[in-house]
């Protein structure tokens, strides 16, 4: 550690003021505080609260609570390989062929990301926002094994220029960075990202007599068009190769094909835990959006015009991404309503959208994504509302 | 049920902005304050509410291909429809002189910060184009007037909801060159992306 931290002040001149490398010194910075603490500190006078967490320490923890996603995800993309070939394999096989599909994803995440962040930060002149290091993570986490690898770096670009660095850098901006990297490669390259792309299946490879690559919305939307029955499509899911596929306990565990990081509802509640232990992300907004999607799964159960609608409402919750959109898209604290109240009016609207978008909207089977882009796009003005109300019953109190 | 699915459609699945690109300069320019993007956008209502069946029933009984049959038989062959635009455009400029006196009136706050753009309604695209929808879509006088209603809701919805996200904007860094309409129309364009959750909704 010695020797690191001498290393760094040996190089340090050359990228203050005067130095030869002046141009980079938000860059040097970064690197330096995401190792070190900051030097310059409060002087110890007077009475302060001293914390050692700061922004890079916060985005941490969120990458930490994503840790078993990440995990999970790389592991089940093995698994539904040698299910869908109908193979046998050991555990370190299925981590292996899922790191290698997966990581290559993160790193060209990551590396696409943030050299447009040090771009903007050295022609800017502004400090490296520290908030890529969860979007980097959660852009291939939300994005199929199957995906080419130039489409990713194209999406984070996108991202990560039009919803973010336009409005200023990290916590300034309107949507969800990475839904608008996810929704972005949807709309300009939708075979790519829906459809039968969930299994990776490998080179000219022979799948397992049966095999179906539909997912449990994709089987919705078809029971709604063709008007059968979609639990029975379910129970029957995976009928010969992989019984009980699409099973309430299976669904949960996240045995089952999607994106990358959603599929295990248990992964991402462990995630939420973390980071409503710590007090990074908020449990408010989880909880109402479970109960939001659950109220309106049973509205729909009381409804009953269509199988889709009789889905039993807690079935809503396990499949799709709901989970991981609920733990870690809607509480992202910067495009999330900022007031208490709010938090629980933006929850419980996205939980309801997400399950009316999935049954009535036969063009996007999963409805979490633009749900939760759409209650961005009103947090502000929830948040309005909210302020507004407590303005008023405030005064009202003043004048008695 | 039917007024019920005309209204949701022509809220979120037609909006006005978002489906069909309408009325977007004073979308643009007024939604600076949520207040008086929440004033623009309740008279943008009115106007659509009352034009829509006023113009409904020129149509019907004027403009329509043998709809002077009433006055003379003699007159059934007529077909006045070249004169739509015209006319509907009258009816909706005249509204729009009522709803500038009665803001005039009880609101002379709004009536400043409204400014130029409240006589500018009368040039307002969406509302033109509800009452040219309405037309093509063959709506009743009660359709057309939730149409109307629906259609200025849904323009009330997307210019309150970029006053509000604008004046968050406050706190945000633009880049010089982005800053005021250039930003604006950034954040329509990612609105348009969240609205698009509607889309495709069968009703």
């Amino acid at each position: 550690m010695k020797f690191l931290r001498d290393s760094i002040h040996k190089i340090k001149p050359n990228f203050e003021k005067g130095g030869k490398w002046e141009k980079f010194y938000y860059i040097f910075e970064a690197h330096e505080t995401l190792i070190f603490q900051p030097e310059t500190v409060t002087k110890n006078k007077g009475v302060q609260i001293r914390d050692a967490v700061d922004m890079k320490r916060m985005m941490m923890t969120v990458i930490i609570s994503m840790l078993p996603c990440l995990l999970f995800g790389m592991y089940n993309v093995g698994l539904q390989h040698y299910v869908a070939l109908g193979a046998e394999a050991s555990l370190l096989e299925m981590m292996g062929i899922g790191a290698l599909k997966v990581l290559p994803i993160v790193v060209v995440s990551y590396a696409t990301g943030l050299g447009v962040e040090f771009t903007f930060a050295t022609i800017r002149r502004h400090p490296i926002n520290e908030g890529f290091l969860v979007t980097g993570m959660l852009i291939p986490l939300v994005l199929p094994a199957t995906i080419p690898l130039w489409e990713v770096a194209l999406a984070t670009v996108f991202a990560v220029i039009i919803a973010k660095e336009a409005f200023g850098g990290t916590g300034m901006n309107i949507l969800n960075v990475a839904l608008t990297a996810r929704a972005f490669l949807y709309f300009a390259y939708p075979s790519d990202i829906s459809g039968e792309v969930w299994y990776y299946l490998g080179e000219g490879a022979e799948t397992v007599a049966g095999f179906s690559g539909a997912t449990p919305l994709a089987l919705g939307a078809e029971a709604v068009a063709n008007n059968t029955n979609m639990m029975e499509l379910m129970q029957t899911a995976g009928h010969g190769w992989s019984e009980g596929l699409y099973s309430f306990s299976n669904m949960f565990f996240g045995f089952m094909p999607g994106s990358i990081g959603e599929t295990s509802t248990l992964m991402c509640l462990i995630g939420a835990v973390i980071l409503a232990v710590t007090g990074v992300g908020s449990w408010k907004i989880v909880l109402s959006v479970f109960v939001g999607a659950l109220t309106m799964g049973l509205v729909m159960n009381g409804l009953a015009v269509n199988s889709y609608m009789e889905l039993p409402a807690h079935y809503h919750l396990v499949i799709g991404g709901m989970a991981f959109g609920a733990v870690f898209m809607a509480t992202d604290p910067v495009t999330a309503s900022h007031t208490e109240t709010g938090k629980w009016i933006y929850g419980f609207m996205i939980g309801v959208m997400t399950v009316i978008i999935r049954v009535f909207n036969p063009a996007y089977p999963e409805g979490i994504m633009l749900a939760i882009l759409l209650m961005n796009v009103f947090a502000p003005l929830i948040d309005y509302f909210v302020v507004n109300a407590n303005k008023k019953r405030r005064l009202q109190r003043a004048s008695v | 049920m039917e007024l019920v699915n005309i209204a949701i459609k022509s809220i979120f699945i037609d909006n006005m902005i978002f489906a069909y690109f309408l009325g977007m300069c004073s979308f643009l320019a007024v939604s600076k304050k949520v207040t008086t993007a929440f004033g623009l956008g309740a008279a943008v209502v009115f106007v659509l509410m009352i034009t829509a069946p006023v113009n409904w029933l020129i149509q019907e009984n004027i403009l329509r291909e043998g709809a002077l049959a009433w006055i003379s038989p003699s007159l059934a062959e007529v077909n006045l429809e070249f004169l739509q635009f015209i006319m509907f455009i009258a009816v909706i400029a005249g509204m729009v002189q009522l709803v500038e006196m009665i803001i005039e009136k009880f609101s002379p706050s709004l009536y400043g910060s409204l400014g130029i753009f409240l006589p500018l309604i009368a040039v307002n695209c969406s509302i033109l184009g509800a009452s040219l929808f309405m037309v093509q879509k063959d709506y009743g006088l009660a359709e057309s007037t939730v149409y109307g209603f629906g259609s200025g809701i849904g323009w009330m919805l997307a210019i309150v909801a970029l006053a509000a996200i604008r004046e968050k904007l406050k706190y945000s860094n633009v880049p010089d060159g982005l800053k005021g309409l250039g930003i604006t129309m950034l954040i329509t364009g990612l609105m348009g992306i969240a609205f698009k959750s509607f889309i495709g909704i069968a009703l």
